[in-house]
């Protein structure tokens, strides 16, 4: 071993220890940092938890069967949310028929056809653009397009083409990641038996990305049930005492599409207008509706999340 | 040798091409393209809408007047239609629900992808996403009916529609799209670079934020131009929380009408269709498009600037 | 293995190594490095030279679940750096690391070299200033970059990058540095450099280097050791392994019957 002279020694020594101590402080900062960001996000839970918890609350004194049965009314004791969940469902409804095929055609011609030019590149520019503007505008859109131009009214079935051309973009992004994850040694063992490309595409692409797709749809139909700026914006009534037409009529042809045109109203809206009433009996009732759509919501969620999940774990490419 | 001419066998009729099969797979395709084309169609619609109807309400509204005038109220006997105190609305609200987002979900997206444990992450971020369900109306009920009355209790002369409630709301409700977004940049960042830092003597906490970080701006920039983007174009909780007052303010103390609001309000009530009044919110809608395209490109050009290179 | 005046700056003994899913990577691996020499490492791949050559510097320690079992004693001052009592932050300080592929900071020339010193709290521009200057000379690469200190240094080539990480490691002064296959990236002229290079930097430290090319440990090593399924088969001087090794293993792989 090398022989150091004492001071050298002194020097390494104090050394080592200005170098421990400095040690030692970043790490305080490390756990400092460290702390910061548990409490951050604990604060950001803890607002949701409260969120939810306040509404519980104050709308408990609703969760009766009444009201779910009853219509809205100017006493809030009898007001319910009858013709608010009809309303939603059959929007949700035509939300689902015009978005789901038009979304999932797309994605598969973006996917399998599509040429890598500039015509591919200007529809996925359009894609991406289309998802980050604000609902409102898809109001407005749907005000002057669905409403007047194309005369369809401020009925059912305006709102549930809006929250389609909402949902398109999601659609289409969730069929193009579920196609994407598909391994081209499959396709190519498709082509090889002489399968034609949209055979290709209709029995072996769709049907295995089949379960991307209608997770990404159904998150999709859970954001669509909350919306409510552009329903608004299109007209939706928000004092609706009936239900629309049923599409099931007793005579022949025993389906009716009558209720496509009927005058509606939706969950969150109803919300809105009893929130913006100033007697705080209504707000009970908002209260009580906000819960009911956030169950709908995680529970829509969380099935989704549950399908992802058990197919991830299913495939094995 | 004098060359012959090759001729081809005849074609059996199982190779020949089938016509048939032929055109139904071009129509095939050309109905998906029509589909993937409806994305075009919808932002030209749109566009076209919002020119058309704006256009027409130029006609008889001064545009010098609406991009400088400080007063809104165009359903008025004396309309005025000075489209300032809609964008101060706007912006106050925004700018705080971005000093809440920003720096919780910057500091939550770094504690998630340097700090936590797998276990932790994989807990929390769901919860996070989860954040994202929550329709904008009941964030709008918590803002009115929660928030407003607790800081009331500190600040007794707050109004009971203002902007800060609105916007404190506002924000935890953008957190999520800042965080998850930021810290998918800071989880793309490789791992041998942090290698290299660990290896120079750096703690976590200085190769979080002296190299990931960094590392990641490109990523992190895009996580602020989306929250940006959310914050300008979201209406309920302003519509709820904050009034339907225009008021040309940057005090959030106050209540006040943003953008999208307004447009709320009027198509709430009974305007005829072609009057100055229904006009008046695709004007206002064609500010709030040109607003959000505006941090769209920014973002875009700024992400370019930045773009990670390893 | 030969009597040896040379001092000895590191040794490991009895190491061995398991991974979190329980595989055992190092059996019982002892060896010396010795001061202001080059000591390589080679085998075949998934030998376990990399493996080594990261406990030195505690890198396993980033990754939960790792074991260390033995020692590895830095001299003079006779610690075990895998001790569960020592700072791996503080193992760093002393020996550093240059990579397989060269991995540079989002930041300047001069910014990636000073790393090391602001992590170390050093505050004065002007040691900065004359520490990154020398760590460049050293790392023979201050001539090509003076007139662009605070240009990105991603903007560089390869070869270039990888002398910027050799002067971001020798900014620091270190006792060791660690070589993990430092050219296996880099084209040959690069790679000429680079060795040259490492042998003008041993009379300052000793370097301890992991390589998949025998020829390149043959070019620069004095000593070289081998190794096969996580064992340490022969250790040697470089001459004495290249022409005649003791054991028939490393005779095998010497002359290419395998690997």
């Amino acid at each position: 071993m090398k022989k150091q002279s004492n001071k050298t020694n002194l020097v390494k020594d104090e050394k080592l220890k200005a170098t421990r101590t400095l040690i030692r402080n970043h790490k305080r900062k490390d756990l400092l940092f460290s702390m910061l960001g548990l409490v951050m996000v604990s604060l950001i839970l803890l607002t949701l938890l409260t969120l939810f918890i306040d509404l519980v609350i104050d709308g408990y004194p609703k969760f009766t069967f009444d009201f779910f049965t009853s219509f809205p009314s100017r006493r809030a004791a009898n007001a319910g949310i009858l013709s608010a969940w009809v309303g939603s469902s059959l929007v949700l409804l035509i939300t689902f028929l015009s978005a789901v095929p038009l979304g999932v055609a797309a994605g598969v011609y973006l996917e399998e056809y599509a040429p890598k030019n500039w015509f591919a590149d200007l529809i996925e520019i359009n894609v991406s653009n289309l998802a980050g503007v604000p609902s409102i505008i898809y109001g407005l859109l749907a005000l002057g397009l669905f409403v007047y131009t194309f005369k369809l009214g401020h009925s059912i079935l305006t709102a549930g083409l809006t929250l389609g051309l909402l949902m398109l973009p999601v659609v289409i992004v969730s069929t193009r990641e579920a196609i994407r994850s598909i391994p081209v040694a499959i396709r190519e063992a498709a082509y090889a038996v002489g399968a034609t490309k949209w055979q290709v595409c209709l029995h072996h692409v769709i049907q295995y990305s089949f379960g991307g797709i209608l997770t990404g749809v159904i998150i999709g139909m859970a954001r669509a049930i909350g919306e409510t700026a552009p329903i608004i914006t299109i007209g939706a009534l928000t004092f609706i005492a009936f239900l629309p037409p049923s599409p099931i009529t007793p005579d022949f042809p025993f389906i009716s599409f009558e209720w496509l045109q009927s005058g509606f109203t939706v969950l969150p809206i109803q919300m809105f207008n009893w929130l913006s009433r100033p007697d705080h009996a209504f707000h009970i009732n908002a209260a009580a509706t906000g819960a009911v759509i956030i169950v709908l919501t995680l529970l829509m969620n969380a099935f989704a999340i549950r399908l992802r999940y058990k197919i991830r774990k299913n495939i094995k490419w | 040798m004098a060359t012959t001419q090759l001729k081809d066998p005849p074609i059996s009729k199982r190779l020949a091409k089938n016509i048939r099969r032929n055109f139904i797979e071009r129509l095939i395709e050309i109905i998906l393209m029509m589909a993937a084309l409806t994305a075009v169609f919808i932002t030209l619609a749109i566009v076209y809408i919002l020119t058309t109807e704006a256009s027409t309400f130029f006609k008889d509204a001064s545009i010098v007047e609406f991009l400088t005038g400080k007063e809104w109220s165009p359903l008025f006997e004396n309309p005025h239609y000075g489209i300032l105190p809609l964008v101060t609305g706007t912006l106050t609200t925004s700018l705080v629900a971005l000093a809440i987002a920003i720096p919780f979900g910057t500091i939550s997206a770094i504690y998630l992808s340097e700090f936590a444990s797998h276990k932790t992450r994989e807990t929390i971020k769901p919860i996070l996403e989860l954040i994202v369900g929550v329709p904008t109306v009941v964030f709008g009920y918590f803002a009115l009916l929660f928030v407003t009355p607790l800081i009331q209790k500190m600040a007794p002369n707050l109004p009971t529609f203002n902007m800060l409630s609105a916007g404190i709301v506002m924000g935890v409700m953008i957190i999520p799209y800042i965080a998850s977004v930021a810290e998918d940049a800071m989880r793309a960042v490789p791992m041998s670079m942090r290698e290299g830092s660990y290896a120079m003597g750096a703690t976590n906490f200085q190769t979080a934020i002296r190299v990931v970080t960094p590392a990641a701006t490109s990523g992190i920039i895009a996580a602020y131009i989306l929250g940006i983007s959310r914050a300008v174009g979201e209406t309920m909780v302003v519509a709820v929380a904050a009034g339907q007052q225009p008021n040309l303010t940057m005090n959030p103390m106050e209540g006040a009408a943003t953008i999208t609001t307004y447009i709320v309000q009027v198509a709430m009530g009974d305007l005829p269709y072609g009057s100055i009044g229904y006009q008046s919110i695709f004007a206002a809608g064609m500010v709030l498009l040109l607003m959000t395209l505006f941090f769209n490109i920014l973002g875009h050009f700024t992400r370019k600037k930045f773009a990670e290179r390893y | 293995m030969a009597k040896e005046n040379s001092i000895i700056k590191a040794e490991a003994k009895n190491l061995n190594f398991y991974y979190a899913d329980g595989t055992k990577a190092l059996k019982n691996i002892s060896l010396p490095v010795y001061e202001d020499k080059i000591t390589a490492l080679i085998g075949p791949s998934g030998c376990g030279k990399s493996t080594f050559l990261r406990c030195f510097n505690r890198m396993h320690d980033l990754y939960p679940g790792n074991r260390y079992d033995g020692q590895i004693l830095l001299y003079p001052d006779n610690t075990n750096v895998l001790a569960k009592g020592v700072d791996p932050i503080e193992v760093r300080m002393r020996i550093s690391m240059v990579f397989q592929k060269p991995n540079p900071f989002p930041k300047s020339i001069y910014e990636n070299v000073a790393y090391g010193l602001r992590v170390r709290g050093e505050k004065s521009k002007a040691l900065v200033d004359e520490k990154v200057e020398e760590a460049l000379k050293g790392a023979s690469l201050w001539n090509e970059v003076k007139d662009r200190l605070h240009d990105l240094a991603f903007n560089l080539s390869g070869g270039q990058q990888q002398r910027l990480c050799i002067a971001r490691a020798l900014a620091t002064d270190p006792e060791i540095m660690l070589f993990d296959e430092p050219t296996s990236a880099l084209d040959p002229i690069a790679t000429v450099n680079i060795e040259e290079l490492m042998s003008t930097l041993k009379s300052k430290l000793s370097i301890l280097v992991v390589t998949h090319n025998m020829q390149q440990a043959a070019r620069i090593s004095d000593y070289t050791a081998y190794m096969y399924l996580g064992e340490m088969i022969e250790f040697d001087k470089t001459d004495k392994i290249f022409t005649n090794p003791s054991k028939k293993e490393t005779e095998d792989y010497i002359t290419g019957k395998f690997g």
